[in-house]
């Protein structure tokens, strides 16, 4: 039988162009990788040949394959191709998503090859973590399958609870990584939970599947809440939702965050809240599109109306509870570990903004399928620009603590004249994500304050919610500057730590290569990324 | 003549250009980086001086573009119909060259900056390149870009080079425009959603105006995207209850930094609400114009008191601009609806003929009297209003072109300052007649505090106060800068005609446009009740 499996995969073409395997061939030679680097231990070879090298070529073929895809994909007219039998599905939605992933996963390799975070020994362990991870995010980029969503979140959580904890010997750094993992078992349960009800209910698991059966199952029937049937399902769908608010760092499963943050070093932060935040928010999109769709009833559509307006309450609520809490910290860490918490709160804004107008909105009316796509675009275009301005946050925050061996705010006083390029870079990313032009951050934003705007006109109260962001951006700007203001506005004690970061080392080269994206082309040249991610976002409406 | 786009583009990005190459200066030599600095600014000024030589106020509005002159329009991000569109009126061009004249000014004034000299005109030239993009754009996308591209230099300049409570003023200044610049992002949305998807000023003000059919701004819509711009807007010209935050900034940046704070940035509210809140919103501007004029009268009063109550010499040129700033709103807003229509036009024409007039006068006064604060600062290392005295026998030459910068300040006819505040009274009268007696008596409040400061300050017959043997006479270069602001204030205050020939076509346009665009609104609110805020889509 497991023959017949193997076989089957393996000639997987049917006619297709792009065969199961062909199209995995990023998270294999990811895997190809991590199998490498631990063989390299065992023979010894890591002692001449560094891991690290062989992680980031192994990366780098990975995105190669990648960049190959995207292009050939787009030239080709398919809109989307599932494989592996329909467990997971590969479009230019989850192609545009996965190129991004890897470079992420390029740079934040680069991050601690510069920073030596991870020592010699311990390097194989590290990076065959971090890639494992990165496989189950990739995962959750093309899942079609409820099943393959539940295992893609947890193959992206357990590797980050270890690189959490990754900090042997720093109590912190286990309180953290405990946390994490209790937090991480407790919501991964809850999720399970919810996904055994909707798979039961409905009879099946397949994303595709379950508008139909939806239909077929409140076919003649009311779908109000008055019918159990619903009521189960809705508790399915809100025991799905916490899994992914744990993910989100939604308030209230936000807990984890600043202590994780804190605990884990700030490499490994600057990937959680990168990396692990864009694949549950690529994978909500598509779990909000399986279950919202056009073909929904009258009396399903207002569910998941309330269910939209409610989750951008949440949203709201995220965003704010994010900033003011962020603004009594005194270590930069756990600064940005709140920073991250309110960021989730405007993303998800944009999610709240897709449901309400995918629900709300008469399907087939004019722009029905342009104006939930720009939603996605928004979404995208942030993650796009939050991908440089947040990591290179935490980067800046480890070569900092590289050269002072602290990361207390107050020890960054007079940075600003004495390691001008991170001090600057700093700059950019913090202004970026308060959201000032002519900076990406800007740019994302008013994409997502743009679709919720749009969503207003099927329910007032999204405008309630984006007054409530456009304040929290004012809200924001307070805990940000204060950094700028302590690096620039102050002096430099005399017996600190001096600190030499000159432009033209590594560490300047890569905070200059990672925040001069955010002026251009993400705060410029818009629209050569916007118009990727549009095409990309159509990609996910063009089939239904 | 140059290319429109090469011009202005040139204009607006000549000073980053310049930044770009100031940051490959070597720190220590700063006399070079300063000469440097001043060679910029005043290629940029010269640049502003072409766009003039190339204006010609007398076209006919065929020939333009809804008369915009040097009017272009390139896509930037076609998907969401976002345009790189600038052009010049009569509105926008005398600001443009105000703050050439201003920036060339301030940066000669800067040689009192000692320290990070280097990052001192770095971010100066930045921000010269957000305050003329400012006036320059056309496109509400690219305009509120350029606003919000001043807030970070502007922060540094006073956070790192201003007086004692730097940061204090430098955070209070940054969030009072954001939280402004929050409320324009949230209008711009909702014009942007109900105008079929535009950020093009012009188009925006044909669909306010009633021109175009497909859309229609409804009187309710007007009045909420009105109110949102015009707090957005007051809140840097500033208006009253959002003051606040201009003392303080005004008192502890940089005497150069104050110059450009009073000389240009304030005027950006007035253009603002000139350029964006009215043309769009006539049914929301005339709801809202009696609490505008009230305002405007308010703050006049408000600003002059509080003016008469500082000992600080610096702050007291601050709530004079409050003051000043005052007649601004005052002339915009004396928009009367009566039975004789085109007589209360003419009135309202007048009223924003000499707001504008206000603006640039004042841009011209504040900025000479912030600099000779700054100018005996830099001796005395102190502004205390009651330790001065005697500064006339010092500094003999300098306190004659003080006091003629603060006589047109007060408005002395044949100043600047006079023309300003004396036509925007008399087109208040028509309006309001009480409001416009009170207004008028701003003026004798004005003359007290003046007459006051100049009397403790540069007369009496000596000098008691700290570092008296500091107090030598102003050097050339100080005089420079203090003749040709004397030179202008002069110049405006005998000659107006020379900026009303500029200015009054575009402005007796925009007063009848926007006058008919009310008639439409009003037009369509009789014919049909009001209703809620449009949902139209076009994709």
């Amino acid at each position: 039988m497991f023959s017949t499996l193997l076989n089957q995969i393996l000639s997987d073409s049917t006619g297709q162009p792009f065969g199961s395997l062909q199209l995995f061939g990023p998270e294999l030679t990811l895997s190809a990788g991590i199998v490498l680097m631990l063989l390299a231990r065992l023979c010894g070879i890591d002692r001449r040949l560094p891991t690290h090298w062989i992680a980031l070529w192994m990366t780098f073929i990975a995105f190669s394959l990648g960049v190959f895809q995207f292009v050939e994909f787009s030239r080709s007219d398919l809109g989307t191709v599932e494989y592996f039998s329909g467990l997971m599905v590969f479009d230019r939605f989850s192609a545009l998503f996965r190129l991004g992933l890897l470079l992420f996963l390029i740079f934040t390799i680069t991050l601690t090859v510069i920073s030596g975070i991870p020592d010699r020994d311990d390097a194989p362990d590290f990076y065959s973590l971090l890639m494992g991870a990165s496989v189950g995010m990739l995962l959750m980029g093309g899942a079609n399958h409820l099943l393959m969503l539940f295992l893609g979140v947890e193959m992206s959580s357990v590797p980050s609870y270890a690189m959490v904890g990754f900090l042997k010997g720093r109590k912190a750094s286990s309180e953290a990584a405990l946390k994490f993992v209790v937090y991480g078992a407790g919501a991964a349960g809850v999720m399970l939970y919810g996904i055994s009800l909707i798979a039961g209910l409905l009879g099946t698991a397949e994303f595709p599947q379950i508008a139909i059966q939806l239909q077929t199952l409140f076919a003649g029937e009311s779908a109000a809440l008055s019918n159990p049937a619903i009521r189960l399902l809705m508790l399915g769908i809100l025991m799905l939702l916490v899994g992914f608010a744990f993910k989100l760092s939604v308030v209230p499963f936000h807990f984890w965050t600043p202590d994780v943050f804190q605990g884990a070093s700030a490499e490994v932060g600057g990937f959680l809240s990168v990396a692990s935040k864009s694949a549950a928010f690529v994978l909500l999109v598509r779990t909000v599109l399986a279950f919202v769709t056009p073909a929904s009833s009258a009396d399903l559509g207002q569910i998941y109306l309330t269910l939209g307006l409610g989750i951008g309450v949440i949203a709201a609520i995220t965003a704010t509870f994010g900033n003011l809490a962020a603004y009594s910290q005194t270590n930069m860490k756990r600064l940005l570990a709140y920073s991250t918490i309110a960021h989730s709160g405007y993303m998800l804004m944009a999610i709240a903004a897709l449901i309400v107008l995918r629900a709300g909105l008469e399907p087939g009316s004019t722009g029905y399928d342009d104006r939930c796509a720009r939603a996605v675009e928004g979404l995208l275009y942030y993650l796009a620009v939050y991908f440089f301005m947040n990591l290179g946050a935490f980067a800046i925050t480890a070569l900092i603590r590289n050269e002072t061996f602290s990361e207390e705010i107050e020890d960054y006083a007079g940075l600003g004249f004495q390691a001008p390029i991170l001090a600057i870079g700093m700059g950019m990313c913090l202004f970026s994500l308060v959201g000032l032009p002519p900076l990406g951050g800007f740019v994302g934003k008013l994409f997502i304050f743009a679709a919720v705007y749009d969503s207003g006109f099927v329910h007032p109260l999204m405008w309630g919610i984006l007054a409530i962001g456009g304040l929290n951006t004012v809200f924001s700007l307070f805990y940000y500057i204060r950094v700028m203001k302590t690096m620039y506005l102050q002096e430099r004690p005399a017996t600190a730590r001096a600190l030499r970061v000159p432009a033209w080392s590594y560490s300047g080269a890569f905070v200059l290569i990672l925040t001069l994206p955010l002026l251009l082309p993400l705060g410029t040249a818009v629209q050569l990324v916007s118009g990727v991610a549009k095409r990309a976002a159509m990609s996910l409406f063009a089939g239904l | 003549m140059v290319s429109p786009e090469l011009l202005l583009t040139a204009v607006v990005f000549l000073p980053t250009l310049w930044a770009l190459f100031t940051a490959f200066f070597e720190p220590k030599a700063t006399e070079a980086i300063r000469y440097f600095g001043l060679f910029g600014t005043a290629l940029t000024f010269v640049l502003t001086l072409i766009v003039l030589w190339q204006f010609n106020p007398e076209l006919d509005v065929k020939e333009t573009h809804a008369g915009y002159q040097m009017w272009f329009q390139m896509p930037w991000v076609p998907d969401w119909n976002v345009n790189y569109s600038m052009g010049v009126d009569g509105i926008s061009l005398p600001l443009v060259v105000l703050t050439g004249l201003i920036s060339f000014l301030a940066m000669l004034a800067s040689w009192s900056i000692e320290k990070h000299v280097k990052g001192y005109v770095i971010l100066f030239l930045l921000l010269e390149t957000g305050m003329l993009g400012v006036f320059l754009a056309l496109d509400f996308f690219l305009f509120y870009i350029f606003w919000e591209v001043m807030l970070l230099p502007m922060y540094f300049l006073i956070g790192i080079w201003g007086g004692p409570r730097r940061e204090y003023a430098a955070i209070k200044f940054f969030l009072y425009t954001l939280a402004g610049g929050v409320l324009m992002l949230i209008a711009m949305l909702m014009l942007y959603f109900n105008s079929g998807r535009s950020f093009d000023l012009i188009t925006l003000a044909e669909i306010g105006q009633g021109n175009i059919a497909e859309y229609v701004f409804s009187p309710t819509f007007q009045i909420a995207a009105f109110i949102l711009l015009f707090i957005g807007f007051a809140i840097k010209l500033p208006a009253f209850p959002f003051h606040t935050w201009l003392p303080d900034a005004h008192v502890e940046a940089p005497t150069p930094i104050s110059m450009i704070l009073a000389g240009v940035l304030l005027k950006m509210g007035g253009y603002g609400i000139l350029r964006i809140a009215f043309p769009i919103c006539p049914y929301g501007a005339q709801y809202c114009a009696y609490g505008i004029v009230a305002l405007g009268v308010f703050s006049i009063i408000y600003g002059a008191f509080a003016a008469l109550a500082q000992t600080d010499f610096k702050r007291l040129v601050a709530y004079s601009s409050v003051s000043h700033m005052g007649y601004v709103l005052l002339g915009m807003g004396v928009w009367k609806i009566s039975e004789n229509a085109d007589d209360a036009v003419y009135y309202w024409q007048m009223g924003v003929s000499a707001a504008m007039f206000q603006m640039i006068a004042h841009g011209i006064s504040s900025a000479g009297m912030f600099f000779m604060v700054g100018v005996l600062y830099d001796r005395v290392h102190h502004r205390d209003l009651n330790k001065f005295g005697g500064i006339a026998g010092l500094m003999p030459q300098y306190t004659g072109i003080a006091a003629v910068l603060f006589f047109a300040g007060l408005g002395l006819p044949g100043l600047c300052g006079f023309i300003g505040e004396v036509f925007t009274v008399l087109s208040a009268w028509q309006y309001d007649h009480m409001l416009a007696i009170i207004a008028a008596g701003g003026v004798i409040l004005t003359a007290g505090y003046i007459l006051w400061t100049i009397q403790r300050v540069y007369f009496g017959p000596s000098y008691k106060g700290p570092h008296a043997e500091a107090i030598v006479p102003a050097n050339s270069r100080e005089l420079l800068v203090g003749y040709v602001l004397l030179a202008f204030a002069i110049l405006f205050g005998v000659c107006p005609n020379l900026l009303f020939y500029e200015m009054n076509p575009t402005i007796e346009r925009f007063v009848h446009q926007v006058d008919a665009g009310y008639d439409k609104a009003l037009e369509q609110l009789q014919a049909a009740p009001p209703e809620g805020v449009e949902t139209t889509w076009i994709p």
